[in-house]
């Protein structure tokens, strides 16, 4: 060792991020003190981006097996079968951090990130989607500054790498007003025979580095992403990286045109904490050790200090392991794309991750400590404000005298209101393989010659979880597979992003450790492992406190034939507008009492994870009979609203009679679980209400979509909505141009 | 007939235009490749939408100075078909084979929708299977979809029949309103004088599998295809 002792003053390590016994524990791994290069490995493989320490624990809640999984968690994305010896394999992704402060480049190196897992994995990336949350944009600039920048920065770097951008979600509340939420997730397709994996298998293999040049940009990302956002975090700013799409767009070629050939062992993308952690985990699978020497990185800056050159996060990197004696093969099809590959390294078979700087042995640690980030069990404490918020009572709220108004109101809302501010932005064509848009239950891509398409979800509800965290995650599960269901998609499998505060804080743990479970238990329910995912955690700043907790959802399903793709819109004047599920008087946490009342109050709708099982089932299987000409889940802003969106979308109007005893608001507001709304042709209706009496399932005919453009809803022989499409239309069309406008 | 899809690095479209010579229209592509100067024995050409280069400097700004584009120039000049969609158009205009340019959506955003367009000339090689004023849907996708040229220049293709597309609302109408981008006279799409190099910003290929929806944009490929069969027989 070079470094002498006295390098390690002390504090060092706590302005690394490690506490004092993570330090403690990391000298008993060594048998020694750290030097600052090790000091630098060990602060960034032990954060909670790289190592999980307070999330793994509560991962063994998950299923992660089944007849279509082909890859659990742990690789760089997860993959399941589609038939025909193809494969799909997908993951999402957090850059929350950098997109509050560099809103421009932290969403669009977002992108890039989980485009790189994708291809890590010798995939084609063939989808993107996200999952963004904003404070409420208002009078001042700052939030819609944000929203905009975002937004161009997604676009920017997804319509140039040319992967489609199909869905996502937009999301509002102020308690992300400090802290927005950006997550990304990508899909690549493959034949099962092209998979790669991140090991570094073979000793004396090479380890190669290709792409953008190595330089300061991103130092500690890793780090940063595991603290709270400071309102002063200029300091930090170190930690956002710089995006070039172009360079990701030859890296994709090159890469795939590599790996066609038999010279690669392992390929890993360069995410949080750069050469380090993707060298470490694929030393660590294979059980080898490695050694690179920083001197051989190609850099772009000067005098850069080997631990910066380790733990920098320049984008559009990728590490390969090759096989001795092919990489003058390999650098010779990068060069065709002008770029280079370059030896850095090599595999060892000493188990130890040796840092060299021009031979000279500047750091040198066991492997496995580096992967054996300590975990964190910590006690977690309900949150105060549910003894307060579970205390709602329907009878708490008035009920609105104008209907329509407050339906006008819900379809302006800009949780609910129409995106194509947003998606128009992006590319959602390129590739030619999207059948169903953004805007839909589900983006829909097919898969080039063949029957079938892969639907895809991102969703999630930071009320619902707020305040319920359990059911509140198993309800975004639950919906998630609802879009998939309506979409003609069988749900496959889930990738998780677990946005929250600071887990330290029992409050926070309490709902992570909840939603964890509400997770776990949906998944089980209906059957969609959890394959992958990502955590982020200390969104919080001092002026605005915690986020929601927000787990975020990226589902995807099988749709297996092209005939059963569906959508929501209602098709033809004359159709019966069939309601499936049952209408409670459950009024808590729903959009409705949010934006009408102001008031985010009340408990998440009960979820029967059974039933919700067996009607999906008979989704589905109605709509693979080809009984169905629409399909739409009934969710935010309920019944009215999501009726309302069919009728917007099919540019058709509805006549509506219902019969009940429930309060009006909780009949056309309320939010209860396991509700469809589908649209059947006379000739196929008996089939349908039939089906559903033979399963047990409430099915029942409450309507029929009309040429008249008036959206009309009776119940008990009274007139409780009566209102215009036009008006219907402006009120969910214009309203995000409205709220984007620089004046408003 | 054969076909070759010019291929930059970062054009993204190349592999749409491809799958749509090949598996929607059953006719011979293959790959062109931008340091090539011999094309080899071709028909057409279609330069692909894209970022070639990453739009640096400004898109189509280096790509048309690749090796493949003296050769394309070449093919022109003989009279062989060459068609440049989105930023294949913004690299024709930048290689002078097409009038004017390509400036940033006066709406200052990336546009990504289906477009509906109307046909101003339906007596030309790229637009034969359609009648003068058919309206058809076409997505557009760019950001620098702005077409602007000087007025002498503008009058003088009116006059010649070389506006192909105009962007307009599903009745066929044309106006401010019903321009995405802010073009001089709604100009979607255009023709040389000698009437065998086009450029257009929308995307016919995005527009020619029917399993996406669409398919009004196959004309254009069917039309060259009949083109060259007149030619030849």
């Amino acid at each position: 060792m070079t470094k002498k002792k006295a390098d390690m003053e002390e504090n060092l390590w706590r302005k690394a991020g490690l506490t004092d016994s993570e330090y403690e524990l990391l000298t008993k791994h060594m048998g020694r003190a750290p030097n600052v290069v090790e000091l630098a490995l060990y602060a960034q493989m032990w954060s909670e981006h790289c190592g999980y320490t307070h999330t793994r624990p509560l991962f063994k809640h998950f299923l992660t097996t089944g007849p279509r999984i082909v890859q659990g968690p742990g690789e760089n994305a997860g993959i399941v079968d589609i038939d025909d010896d193809e494969v799909i394999t997908f993951k999402l992704e957090s850059h929350n951090h950098p997109s509050a402060i560099a809103p421009f480049q932290g969403a669009a190196t977002g992108v890039g990130g989980i485009i790189r897992d994708i291809l890590a994995m010798g995939a084609y990336p063939i989808a993107s989607l996200n999952s963004l949350h904003f404070g409420h944009p208002g009078a001042k600039g700052h939030t819609r500054w944000l929203i905009s920048e975002v937004i161009h920065g997604i676009g920017e770097y997804g319509n140039c790498v040319g992967v489609p951008t199909v869905g996502g979600e937009v999301r509002f509340s102020n308690a992300y007003k400090g802290n927005p939420l950006v997550n990304a997730m990508c899909v690549g397709f493959m034949k099962k025979s092209e998979i790669k994996k991140a090991i570094a298998t073979g000793v004396g293999n090479s380890l190669m580095i290709v792409g953008n040049l190595t330089g300061r940009d991103g130092m500690g990302g890793a780090s940063f992403a595991s603290k709270d956002l400071e309102d002063e975090n200029d300091e930090d700013r170190g930690a956002i990286q710089v995006g070039d799409p172009f360079m990701e767009k030859l890296l994709i070629e090159a890469c795939l045109e590599v790996f066609a050939e038999d010279y690669v062992v392992g390929v890993q993308d360069m995410g949080a904490a750069g050469i380090l952690s993707s060298s470490v985990e694929t030393a660590s699978k294979a059980g080898n050790g490695v050694e690179i020497d920083v001197a051989l990185v190609p850099k772009r800056e000067e005098k850069m200090r080997p631990e910066e050159v380790m733990i920098s996060e320049s984008q559009e990197r990728m590490l390969l392991i090759v096989k001795k004696g092919m990489e003058e093969k390999v650098n010779k099809i990068f060069h065709k794309w002008d770029l280079h590959a370059v030896v850095i390294g090599q595999v060892t078979d000493d188990g130890f991750y040796r840092v060299l700087e021009d031979g000279k042995t500047v750091g040198e640690v066991p492997v496995w400590s580096l992967m054996d980030a300590p975990t964190y069990v910590l006690e977690g404490k309900e949150p105060a404000h549910l003894a307060e918020t579970l205390k709602f009572k329907n009878e708490d709220v008035e009920i609105p005298k104008d209907l329509n108004d407050v339906l006008l109101k819900l379809l302006a809302s800009p949780d609910i209101c129409s995106k194509t501010w947003v998606y128009r932005q992006y590319d959602h064509r390129v590739q030619m393989n999207t059948v169903v848009k953004p805007g839909s239950d589900a983006a829909i891509v097919r898969i080039k010659g063949r029957d079938k398409a892969i639907g895809i979800t991102m969703d999630s509800n930071g009320r619902y979880c707020y305040l319920n965290p359990k059911r509140g995650a198993m309800s975004i599960v639950a919906e998630s597979a609802r879009n998939q269901v309506v979409s003609g998609a069988e749900p496959i499998a889930i990738t998780d992003g677990l946005n929250f505060g600071n887990p330290e804080k029992p409050d926070v743990y309490f709902q992570l450790e909840q939603t964890i479970i509400g997770l776990s238990e949906a998944c089980r329910a209906l059957n969609t492992p959890v394959i992958g995912g990502n955590a982020s955690l200390y969104n919080q700043t001092p002026e605005f406190g915690s986020i929601y907790p927000t787990p975020i959802i990226g589902m995807t399903g099988l749709v297996k034939s092209l005939a059963h793709v569906t959508t929501m819109e209602f098709k033809a004047a004359g159709d019966f507008i069939v309601l499936v599920g049952e209408t409670k008087d459950e009024l808590g946490a729903s959009e409705y009492l949010d934006r009408i009342h102001g008031l985010v109050t009340g408990d998440v709708p009960e979820l029967d994870l059974e039933l919700e099982a067996d009607t999906q089932k008979y989704i589905l299987e109605t709509i693979r009979s080809g009984w169905i000409k629409s399909a739409h889940d009934v969710g935010d802003g309920g019944l009215a609203v999501s009726l309302a969106e069919s009728c917007i979308q099919g540019k058709l109007g509805a006549v509506v009679t219902l019969d009940t005893d429930l309060r009006s608001d909780s009949l056309l507001f309320g939010e209860s679980q396991t509700r469809f709304l589908l649209s059947v042709a006379e000739e196929n209706l008996d089939q349908v209400i039939n089906e559903a009496a033979s399963r047990g399932i409430e099915a029942a005919v409450i309507g029929r979509a009309t040429q008249e453009p008036i959206i009309t809803i009776h119940n008990n022989g009274l007139k409780l909505v009566d209102v215009s499409l036009d008006d219907c239309s402006n009120a969910f069309n214009n309203a995000f141009d409205l709220l984007m406008k620089a004046d408003a | 007939m054969n076909w070759g899809v010019l291929l930059f690095p970062g054009s993204n479209c190349a592999e749409d235009c491809f799958h749509v010579i090949d598996s929607v229209l059953g006719e011979p592509v293959r790959y062109l490749w931008h340091k090539d100067t011999d094309l080899g024995q071709l028909d057409a050409i279609i330069l692909p939408g894209g970022f070639s280069y990453g739009d640096h400097l400004r898109p189509g700004a280096i790509a048309h100075l690749s090796p493949a584009m003296t050769a394309v120039k070449a093919f022109a000049e003989k009279g062989g078909l060459v068609i440049g969609i989105c930023n294949g158009f913004q690299i024709l205009t930048e290689a002078r084979m097409l009038p004017g340019s390509l400036l940033q959506n006066k709406g200052l955003k990336f546009l990504c929708q289906d477009q509906t367009l109307k046909v101003e000339n339906a007596s030309t090689a790229f637009t034969s299977e359609y009648e003068t004023g058919d309206v058809i849907i076409c997505p557009i996708a760019h950001n620098e979809g702005n077409y602007y040229a000087k007025s002498e220049t503008i009058a003088e293709m009116e006059r010649n029949g070389q506006v192909l597309f105009r962007y307009c609302d599903p009745q066929g109408l044309v106006n401010d309103s019903t321009n995405p981008n802010g073009s001089i006279n709604s100009i979607a799409g255009i023709i040389n004088r000698q009437g065998n190099v086009v450029g257009m910003m929308p995307h016919p290929e995005r527009s020619s599998d029917s399993v996406l929806g669409l398919s009004a944009g196959k004309g254009v490929f069917v039309s060259m295809i009949k083109h060259i069969q007149t030619l030849n027989s």
